[in-house]
């Protein structure tokens, strides 16, 4: 059924959807209203889940860590600097293997104070070791959320479910949710292997010295590289169920024979393709939607980007005083194709469909080096400039 | 596609005026969108929210900066900067005033029609909130989409006495205005 929903709102139902036994959440804008449904769901006595009431973010993870770990399937959910107060934890929930999932209702980090949009709080922690899938549009967060449970148990890897705070969360569209049999049918019932039990105890987070330490490492990574196929496996058996197909690792639209192409992540891919359409004087490009960035997507993203000449990465982060991470990335990755990267969106200002002719136009000359193709210089000292 | 801007102050229900446009539309299978500009939110502040009406799926989010329509919630913020910038030539505005519609129409150079939706609000809700009854009108003007979507969005959003005196109000609104003058204006 197709219903009217706000993001958060949509995302709150798909997570109760799931069956957790344990959700903690501290609020933050724009995060606040997903648990702020939850919580009402609760009340209401849709679900009888625990809800944890914590006094920060760090507990947040903490406390849903520890559910997780003693058996009970768990969620979280935080923003900006939220993610970075939890990033410790972040780190020893995926170093200790531990299948959780949480929303990054994707925001700026301060300084300068700024609530908006862009994805600088997820990508800070892009080397968390989680599995990070960047949603673009609402309908695919609520299948990612689904998704990312059975990942994250079929792997033990957490997965961070990305999704643009305000241009996403605060956003009523048509949705669908898919229904509680369908959720059932493709999530089984939470199992963790090393779960807590005062029957069998181990112990977890021991001291890992030089002698294993780096065998930990290797194996954390080979684990998020063997992810990949689990990703695609749980977005085909998604479909199946819901007829919903958000693509796996990446999606390409446009014109598949282009030799020009758009790379971007998250809800701006949704405003690029209706770009295309409004500026006819302006060639179709291949548009590549990346929808998962850890693991990061090497083969299938040669593929995509197959027989292309020029390459425009847009990303909504970027690191300071290096330039964008996801161009970084993936021009390491697609010899032979010119890759332009721009950051735009920075702080939540708009992105317009003139954005379209605008990133074409930049990538018409040779320059490649990193540019916020939307700053405007004018307004700043001619030393910034 | 339709697109509309609203202007209000903060505690004017504004973003929920959006919210109810874009589930007005969903209700008569059609697409919407809605979302809110946020800014500091504070009682009193100049907010904006966008929707969107469409026959199609709406991929964009950028902001409205061409919008078909306009309602402005309180008289007071046509002297803002912005609140006109982008209006589509032709497009109307929906004014929330006791003035006459032939003044600012001419003052504001666009078709304007002046609805007093706060004393209506006021004296079936109590109170001087007055999204809903300017939604009603609006549909009325338009007729983007029929009155009773309105009703079938509020109703999934309130309960009780509460969605009974804006069911009266909205009845109410779209009777206070010309129905179908702003059919031509429209763009979809």
């Amino acid at each position: 059924m197709i219903e009217a929903l706000e993001g958060s709102q949509a995302l709150a139902r798909a997570v109760v959807l799931c069956r957790p036994g344990v959700v903690a959440a501290y609020p933050i804008t724009p995060q606040t209203h997903i648990v702020e449904n939850i919580s009402k769901l609760v009340a209401d006595g849709v679900t009888d889940l625990e809800l944890v009431s914590v006094e920060s973010e760090f507990s947040a993870a903490s406390v849903a860590m520890g559910a997780a770990a003693a058996g009970s399937r768990a969620y979280t959910a935080s923003a900006s600097q939220g993610i970075l107060l939890m990033s410790e934890v972040l780190f020893n929930i995926s170093g200790l293997r531990i299948p959780l999932v949480m929303h990054c209702a994707n925001r700026a980090i301060g300084a300068p104070l700024n609530i908006w949009n862009d994805q600088s709080d997820s990508m800070a922690v892009r080397d968390a070791g989680w599995i990070q899938i960047y949603c673009a549009d609402n309908q695919e967060a609520i299948d990612s959320t689904v998704q990312a449970y059975r990942i994250a148990e079929r792997t033990e890897l957490p997965v961070m479910v990305c999704v643009d705070g305000f241009t996403l969360t605060h956003t009523l569209e048509s949705l669908e949710l898919p229904s509680q049999e369908q959720v059932d049918g493709y999530l089984p019932d939470y199992v963790y292997r090393r779960s807590l039990n005062v029957r069998q105890p181990i112990s977890q987070g021991t001291l890992v010295g030089p002698d294993v330490f780096p065998e930990a490492r290797h194996s954390h990574h080979q684990a998020l590289i063997n992810a990949i196929p689990e990703i695609e496996r749980a977005n085909a058996d998604w479909a199946a169920v819901c007829g919903r197909d958000g693509g796996a690792l990446l999606t390409v639209e446009g014109d598949p024979d282009a030799e020009i192409g758009i790379l971007a992540i998250g809800s701006t891919i949704g405003t690029l393709a209706e770009a295309m359409e409004e500026f006819p004087d302006y060639p179709k490009v291949r548009l590549i939607k990346l929808r998962v960035f850890r693991p990061f997507p090497i083969e299938a993203l040669r593929a995509a980007c197959a027989g292309l000449r020029k390459l425009a990465v847009i990303e909504r982060a970027f690191s300071a005083g290096m330039g964008g991470i996801v161009g970084t990335e993936v021009r390491a990755n697609v010899p032979g194709v010119t890759v332009y990267n721009y950051a735009i969106g920075l702080g939540g200002r708009d992105i317009p469909l003139t954005i379209y002719p605008r990133i074409l136009d930049a990538i018409a000359g040779d320059d490649t080096r990193f540019q916020i193709l939307d700053v405007d210089l004018s307004r700043l000292p001619e030393e910034d400039r | 596609m339709i697109e509309l801007r609203i202007h209000g102050r903060g505690g004017q229900g504004n973003v929920v005026a959006a919210y109810l446009m874009a589930a007005a539309a969903i209700k008569e299978q059609r697409y919407g969108q809605a979302f809110p500009a946020f800014g500091a939110e504070r009682r009193g502040a100049p907010v904006q929210a966008f929707v969107r009406i469409a026959d199609a799926p709406i991929r964009r989010r950028s902001q409205v900066a061409e919008p078909d329509f306009l309602i402005v919630q309180d008289q007071a913020l046509l002297h803002v900067p912005g609140v006109l910038v982008g209006l589509r030539s032709g497009g109307g505005i929906l004014v929330n005033s006791v003035d006459s519609s032939e003044q600012l129409t001419e003052q504001l150079g666009h078709p304007t029609i002046a609805f007093g939706a706060t004393a209506l609000a006021q004296r079936h809700l109590g109170r001087p909130v007055p999204n809903t009854a300017l939604l009603a009108a609006f549909l009325s003007l338009s007729e983007v989409l029929p009155l009773g979507s309105l009703a079938a969005a509020l109703s999934e959003r309130f309960k009780g006495k509460v969605l009974e005196k804006n069911l009266s109000l909205i009845e109410d609104a779209a009777q206070q205005v010309p129905g179908g003058v702003w059919r031509e204006n429209r763009n979809d």
